[in-house]
């Protein structure tokens, strides 16, 4: 009865954290927000999912079912490694941020980027680097 | 107990892989459609434990193991793809 209640209970919560990752993925309005839905909501709510499975397989038959604990290793060791690829190649492609032209402070930004075109004023915290020279990090392409 | 919420986990997740597929056709760019991917196999090895435990049968688990080994490769051969334009340098 307790592990009913225990196993159900894991299971609605990965569910549900699932699907929040995923209209996160489908709602959030640029890329780099979008990013944030699958590689943390959706992998908590795998890892929630195959505990419960885990404990449910390891009651009812007795012994721990191995390729389930691989899974949720393998999942939680390689969402940080995509995302972290992912965001980068999604860097060097300068895909469109709601923060508009440059996605991090100081990146790099684009040679005809007006600040105070399209978007709303804000402060820029570092001091803006001298013209002429491309400053800032150099993204390797 | 956990019948019920097994099925309802089945909705929800299948809910959150339609959404995932909405992304992976609507995205604007490509590395939109690689992360909705990236999202989807995960979601299918969420489906098929959460079929596994309706079920109550083991012999899906080796099939998600295998779609989370094969989908990490993909997903990084394809943002390696898009960042340099070739996967193997």
């Amino acid at each position: 009865m307790i592990l009913d209640v225990f196993v159900g209970t894991l299971v609605i919560i990965g569910a549900v954290f699932t699907l929040i990752g995923s209209i996160g993925l489908a709602r959030l309005p640029d890329f780099y927000t979008r990013l944030h839905g699958p590689t943390k909501a959706t992998t908590l709510g795998a890892g929630a999912l195959i505990i419960a499975s885990i404990t449910h397989f390891t009651v009812s038959q007795g012994a721990v079912n191995l390729p389930e604990v691989l899974i949720v290793l393998f999942l939680f060791m390689t969402a940080p490694v995509s995302a972290h690829l992912v965001a980068r190649a999604a860097l060097v492609r300068d895909v469109h941020s709601v923060t508009g032209g440059s996605s991090t402070a100081g990146g790099h930004r684009r040679p005809d980027h007006q600040p105070g075109a399209d978007e709303p004023a804000r402060v820029d915290l570092e001091p803006s680097p001298p013209s002429g020279t491309e400053s800032g990090p150099q993204v390797p392409r | 107990m956990t019948e019920i919420a097994v099925v309802f986990g089945i909705v929800c997740v299948g809910l959150a892989m339609a959404l995932n597929v909405y992304r992976l056709v609507a995205g604007p760019d490509a590395i939109d459609r690689v992360v909705a991917l990236d999202t989807l196999y995960i979601n299918a090895i969420v489906m098929l434990v959460l079929v596994g435990l309706r079920l109550d049968t083991l012999v899906f688990f080796e099939a998600a193991l295998l779609i989370a080994m094969m989908g990490f490769v993909g997903t990084v051969a394809a943002a390696k793809y898009l960042r340099r334009g070739s996967i193997i340098e």
